[in-house]
């Protein structure tokens, strides 16, 4: 168990009459990037959500660099800044800048000076080259751009794990590439990564591990190449068909 | 007296081309000599300029305490604990849904039986404080969920608490959102202090109405309008200029 950053076992999820999660292990070891794909309404996204427990899962367990997400005795928001989390719809604060949206959490959770926060705010979004932005409100932004700067601001906490809930879905496609050159470079600093996307291309060339879901469970998993050429599944060989057809 | 009609003066042959502008003038005359009349004016002056103090003093306390009760129950609201929110909703319907002047009448005549004695101005500001608290409070809370779910989730994923991703990230966002319906309401409750002249407050209507049956003239009436009219354009004046403001580049 200690081998995994994150360790999440059986877990179910119920939306009223809905199970959506039928019993989900999912274990990630240090410095992995692990893919998760699927049909839409498999379970990915609520199995990430489950992670860092935007989503309270009906029963299971999940742990977190060691903490026990699903014991009410931990501190939940201590717990979070551990995980960062990338939107599909970027959600930056519109009434902050990009500098602003990077240092509040810095601010507020980490405890940092505006000035200690300021300075970790703009490495951050110089990371993801976006340094000459930071005095840019995210309507003065591209998708792409918001979305590396809602990157800016997970990393800037310094997660042990990042989770990215199709980040490049409501992109146009000509800047799908500078938000996946930015998670490329992520994963060659080392860091933990949890993708779920139908960037099959990425998948296939920076992925250790790829999960594919369906129905609430994860029906394989193996590296890309497997996956991808071998699948053993009839439901994967069925997606992964439908997929490469386009 | 009050609306007397002068008697149309002979017409005499030589005069008859231009009669029609001087039947013109006169008309206008006695038109400004019954609602503008300078000596009236003059003489109820301080008595309108006293109630203007007194409705500035009654909004301000209307809007401050309104406007800051309805944010509390909005924010508690949000808390979304049941027994709470009904206590919520109830209150806010029935502020809601009763007439101001209703309430008004019934903390004044009805506080003696409770043995309390609100003063007619201590009346007229609870009870209107009360009826925008409950507005305000509504158009608070639509504003706090109108902000996309999205928000409140990238902000407590960072780690922020219910708090401090209710006050640093949703609340300003919806407060925007709600500053054009905001101002309207307050507009309409801070009009609503002449209300206050049942009960006896010597507000600008209270003190107009008394100054023109004193004087048998409605000229004080027209001081009060233009009281209100000067009071009420800077603030709706304020409104805009808070408007553009609070929006930010999209």
């Amino acid at each position: 168990m200690a081998d995994y950053i994150v360790d999440a076992r059986a877990i179910h999820k119920h939306f009223g009459a809905l199970h959506v999660l039928k019993g989900v292990d999912l274990s990630v070891a240090e410095r992995e990037l692990v893919f998760v794909i699927g049909p839409s309404g498999s379970g990915k996204s609520t199995l990430l959500r489950c992670l860092n427990r935007l989503e309270e899962p009906s029963s299971g367990s999940v742990v977190v660099d060691g903490i026990d997400m699903l014991d009410p005795r931990t501190d939940i928001n201590h717990a979070r800044q551990r995980i960062g989390m990338v939107f599909q719809s970027f959600n930056l604060y519109p009434h902050m800048t990009a500098l602003g949206n990077v240092t509040l959490a810095l601010r507020k959770v980490a405890g940092k000076s505006r000035a200690e926060a300021d300075a970790l705010g703009r490495a951050a979004l110089e990371r993801v080259g976006l340094a000459d932005r930071a005095n840019h409100t995210p309507g003065q932004l591209s998708g792409g751009q918001q979305q590396r700067v809602a990157i800016a601001r997970s990393i800037a906490l310094e997660p042990r794990v990042m989770l990215f809930d199709e980040p490049t879905s409501a992109l146009d496609p000509e800047l799908v590439g500078s938000v996946l050159e930015v998670m490329r470079s992520l994963r060659e600093s080392g860091m933990t990564m949890i993708v779920v996307s139908h960037e099959m291309g990425f998948a296939r060339n920076a992925a250790d591990r790829v999960v594919f879901m369906d129905d609430g469970l994860i029906v394989e998993q193996g590296p890309p190449a497997a996956i991808f050429e071998s699948p053993t599944q009839d439901r994967t060989r069925a997606f992964i068909g439908q997929i490469q057809r386009h | 007296m009050l609306f007397r009609t002068a008697g149309v003066p002979p017409a005499h042959d030589h005069e008859r081309a231009r009669r029609p502008r001087s039947a013109a003038m006169s008309a206008w005359d006695r038109f400004t000599e019954t609602f503008f009349n300078g000596k009236v004016m003059l003489k109820y002056l301080p008595d309108i300029l006293s109630g203007v103090v007194v409705t500035i003093e009654l909004a301000l306390l209307i809007v401050v305490s309104g406007l800051l009760a309805g944010l509390v129950l909005a924010l508690l609201r949000s808390l979304a604990v049941r027994p709470i929110n009904w206590l919520i909703i109830f209150v806010v319907d029935l502020f809601r849904s009763l007439p101001p002047l209703v309430i008004i009448v019934l903390i004044y005549f009805g506080g003696p039986a409770a043995d309390i004695s609100p003063s007619g101005f201590v009346s007229t500001w609870l009870s209107l404080a009360l009826v925008l608290m409950a507005f305000s409070e509504e158009i608070f809370w639509a504003g706090i969920t109108s902000v996309h779910k999205g928000q409140w989730e990238a902000a407590r994923s960072t780690g922020l608490s219910f708090g401090q991703a209710l006050l640093a990230v949703v609340l300003p966002q919806a407060l925007r959102l709600t500053v054009p319906p905001l101002t309207n309401r307050t507009i309409a409750i801070t009009k609503g202090t002449a209300l206050g002249t049942v009960v006896a407050v010597t507000e600008i209507l209270g003190e107009a109405s008394s100054a023109m049956s004193n004087s048998y003239n409605p000229s004080p009436l027209m001081m009060g309008a233009a009281a209100y009219l000067v009071l009420f354009l800077p603030v709706v004046v304020a409104a805009r200029w808070i408007e553009t403001r609070f929006a930010w580049k999209r």
